[in-house]
């Protein structure tokens, strides 16, 4: 069966206030599809992307997020993340003292389900993480060196501590390295940063283009259409004031690079518009 | 998240201890409570004693019984002296080989896994049960190369010329209040020497235990490292349960010759109604280096400080503290470095983090006497608050009175940041599992320190202090 993630009239406000950022968002993103969803900054595409993962501090207001017909707004993110979605982060933080190869062993033995199974009696898999039953250490090995070969990443980042001291580029490469591990069905990538730099870019286009396939489901938030060199999606999305406004193909990508947002905001705007 | 089956392991541990099993009591000889003259002359009977030995504890004693408790740091009103137990001796004769240990003994040191330890690479064990070392053993080509591993009463039955020498040459019975009790009354710990330019190359390790209810535990440890000898020494504390609460007040003494290498590593894991009341000072030679590890994870009360007088020209050293505190727990931890002569050098790392109410200080003293140029120090002390509710404070204390010094001091407090919760979350792991990973980074400094098994224990340890503390 191929999966679905449905958005249905999602409203979202930040936990601590009133100001509703989404506005009844409605987007489907199936197995096998690149959704690339545009839009000009202060739109609400991160919050967004926070909402569909689970974040504490977005509480959703009304509307419902569905993966394969079934509710996840009561799941916590961990949950969610073993239902098959992944976010790849604008802003990955650091966890100082946390090695690569430890974290993603963890994480790749939450999500494939590893840690539902009890631990050996030879006390194998309690390598210091939560005592729980780890993917066994030369799979995971074998498996973490493979693909950061395949995804150009330095063997050294398995012992570097996570996300610290990274370049934006290094960053970027593993957070793609991560999704290559944890095998989502549906990615949200939130590449929403004007500032991402060319080798930033080139490492997400990169990942995107070898990991999309027909289990994949990517919905790729960006602010400029300069990723869409490098990266065909099937769908472009216009994000605007809390909602997708339009809905196309590629050459809408095109529209908006030719023409910017202004047409958008003209067209759909309201009077509280927030500068490009 | 841990497995169904570790939650069944682990059910009822959460907030109470992991070790708390307790065995029935089998002693050969028990004082009564409390503490006078006369007990301490029966102990000296027993153990039968130099007339030196019971000299200078006899005027501890009177030491003891003169000095004010302390005021400041943790509240110590409520130890009541007179209903602690100062000295038992739980079996007729000390054991070289493993049958030699009573069953109910043995069983205990089963459950706390020491037979597998020792195959796992152990050099030698020394497990402290009660007030007497029972079982020690320690590989025979240290013997040979003359390195001494013995409890400290056979230490002094057995090298009573060296024994005197050192014993209570770094800390004195005046020192402070708990170091003159555990010179008055103190019984077991180890006594280790290593001869010039000796490396014992495995850590030597020793397991300490309290058993009976109301008993201190007096435990007394003389580290002397030759010239250009270098040697590292492991305790590791466990202690049961029980409804009053115990004492442990220990003394640690080293001596690092010229050129010579210590590190002593501590991961103490008291039940949480043992008062944990410890002097541990080591003296550095010139071009010494001493190197303190301590983590601190039990206790009701734990103040310790660990220091290192460096005492000679480019001597150096090193205090790595770390302090967990849990509900109902006041940890007072951290270092003390006195810079006694030129080009000396040290550093202290100092870890805390609270949770459930739980407190944990730093409390340290960089000291850099005149005429000590040259001389550098850098302090760096990290606390990590679990909730809102828990504490950390940082008491750093600084006399320098020379002026050609560098010196740095860092400190910084963080609470876990809900940002890496979420991260992590969003990767699969649960709550709980995310908060203890962002811990365990946390010490990690620390943690790589250590030998693997201990890391290993470590890692579990903070496992446990983490259970149930999310939601």
């Amino acid at each position: 069966m191929t999966s679905e993630l449905v958005i249905q009239d999602l409203h979202v406000s930040v936990s601590d206030g009133e100001k509703e950022v989404l506005k009844g968002v409605n987007l489907t993103i199936r197995q096998g599809e690149v959704h690339a969803l545009m839009g000009p900054n202060g739109s609400g595409k991160s919050t967004l992307s926070y909402a569909i993962m689970g974040h504490p501090h977005y509480t959703v207001t009304g509307g419902d997020i569905l993966l394969d017909g079934e509710s996840i707004l009561e799941l916590e993110p961990n949950e969610r993340a073993r239902r098959g979605l992944f976010l790849a982060f604008q802003y990955p933080v650091a966890v100082p003292g946390v090695s690569m190869a430890n974290f993603l062993r963890t994480a790749v033995s939450n999500v494939r389900g590893y840690t539902d199974q009890p631990a050996p009696s030879n006390g194998g898999g309690k390598s210091g993480v939560v005592g729980s039953n780890l993917m066994p250490m030369r799979d995971f090995r074998k498996e973490l060196l493979d693909k950061m070969d395949e995804f150009n990443v330095d063997r050294s980042f398995a012992k570097r501590y996570l996300n610290e001291g990274f370049s934006g580029g290094e960053k970027k490469r593993a957070e793609i390295l991560q999704m290559a591990m944890l095998q989502p069905k549906i990615a949200i990538m939130d590449e929403t940063d004007s500032g991402l730099d060319i080798d930033a870019l080139r490492v997400v286009s990169d990942g995107v283009n070898k990991l999309a396939g027909p289990g994949l489901g990517i919905l790729l938030i960006t602010h400029y259409q300069r990723i869409l060199n490098y990266v065909q999606p099937d769908y472009v999305h216009v994000f605007y004031n809390g909602r997708v406004v339009i809905s196309g193909g590629a050459e809408l990508a095109h529209q908006l690079e030719s023409q910017g947002y202004q047409w958008v905001k003209d067209e759909f705007g309201e009077a509280e518009l927030v500068a490009v | 998240m841990a497995t169904t089956s570790d939650r069944e392991a682990l059910s009822g541990v959460k907030e109470e201890y992991q070790y708390g099993f307790s065995k029935p009591e089998e002693y050969v000889f028990k004082s009564r409570r409390g503490l006078d003259h006369a007990v301490i002359d029966q102990m000296c009977d027993m153990k039968n004693e130099p007339d030196w030995m019971r000299e200078f504890r006899h005027r501890s004693l009177d030491i003891f019984l003169s000095k004010p408790m302390p005021t400041w740091g943790a509240d110590l009103s409520e130890i009541d002296f007179d209903n602690i137990y100062y000295y038992l001796r739980p079996t007729e004769k000390q054991g070289k080989s493993w049958d030699d240990i009573p069953d109910s003994i043995k069983d205990t040191f089963d459950r706390l896994g020491i037979p597998e330890a020792e195959r796992n690479f152990l050099a030698g064990v020394g497990a402290q049960y009660e007030s007497e070392v029972v079982y020690h053993s320690l590989q025979e080509q240290w013997t040979k190369l003359g390195v001494i591993f013995l409890d400290t009463d056979s230490g002094l039955r057995e090298h009573e010329d060296i024994f005197k020498e050192y014993f209570g040459s770094v800390i004195p019975p005046s020192d402070n209040k708990f170091a003159a009790l555990n010179s008055a009354v103190w019984s077991g710990g180890s006594y280790v020497y290593v001869p010039k330019g000796v490396h014992v190359d495995i850590p030597l390790q020793a397991y300490f235990r309290i058993n009976a209810q109301n008993m201190g535990q007096f435990e007394r440890t003389l580290i002397i490292v030759e010239e250009g000898a270098s040697v590292h020494y492991v305790e590791g504390c466990t202690a049961p349960i029980y409804a009053s609460d115990s004492l442990h007040s220990a003394v640690v003494e080293i001596i690092v010759k010229e050129g010579g290498r210590c590190r002593y590593t501590t991961i103490q894991n008291w039940s949480n109604n043992v008062y944990n009341l410890v002097t541990k000072r080591a003296i550095a030679e010139a071009g010494a280096t001493m190197e303190w590890i301590d983590a601190n994870l039990g206790s009701k009360v734990t103040m310790k400080y660990p220091a290192v007088y460096m005492m000679g020209p480019r001597a150096h050293g090193e205090i790595l503290s770390i302090a967990f505190a849990g509900r109902d727990q006041y940890l007072d931890a951290g270092g003390k470095v006195v810079h006694g002569a030129p080009n000396t050098s040290s550093k202290i790392i100092s870890k805390s983090i609270s949770k459930n109410g739980g407190r944990a200080s730093y409390r340290g003293l960089l000291k850099v006497a005149k005429g000590a140029t040259g001389s550098k120090s850098t302090v760096v002390c990290d606390a990590l608050l679990l909730d809102d509710h828990s504490r950390s404070d940082t008491y750093p204390y600084i006399e320098i009175d020379e002026q050609d010094v560098q010196v740095g001091h860092e400190a910084s407090v963080s609470k876990v940041n809900e940002e890496q919760l979420f991260y992590l979350m969003s990767r699969g792991l649960g709550e709980e599992e995310a908060a203890t990973m962002i811990v365990s980074g946390f010490i990690e400094p620390m943690v790589k320190e250590l030998p693997m098994e201990y890391a290993v224990e470590m890692n579990r340890l903070i496992q446990l202090q983490m259970e149930g503390s999310i939601g």
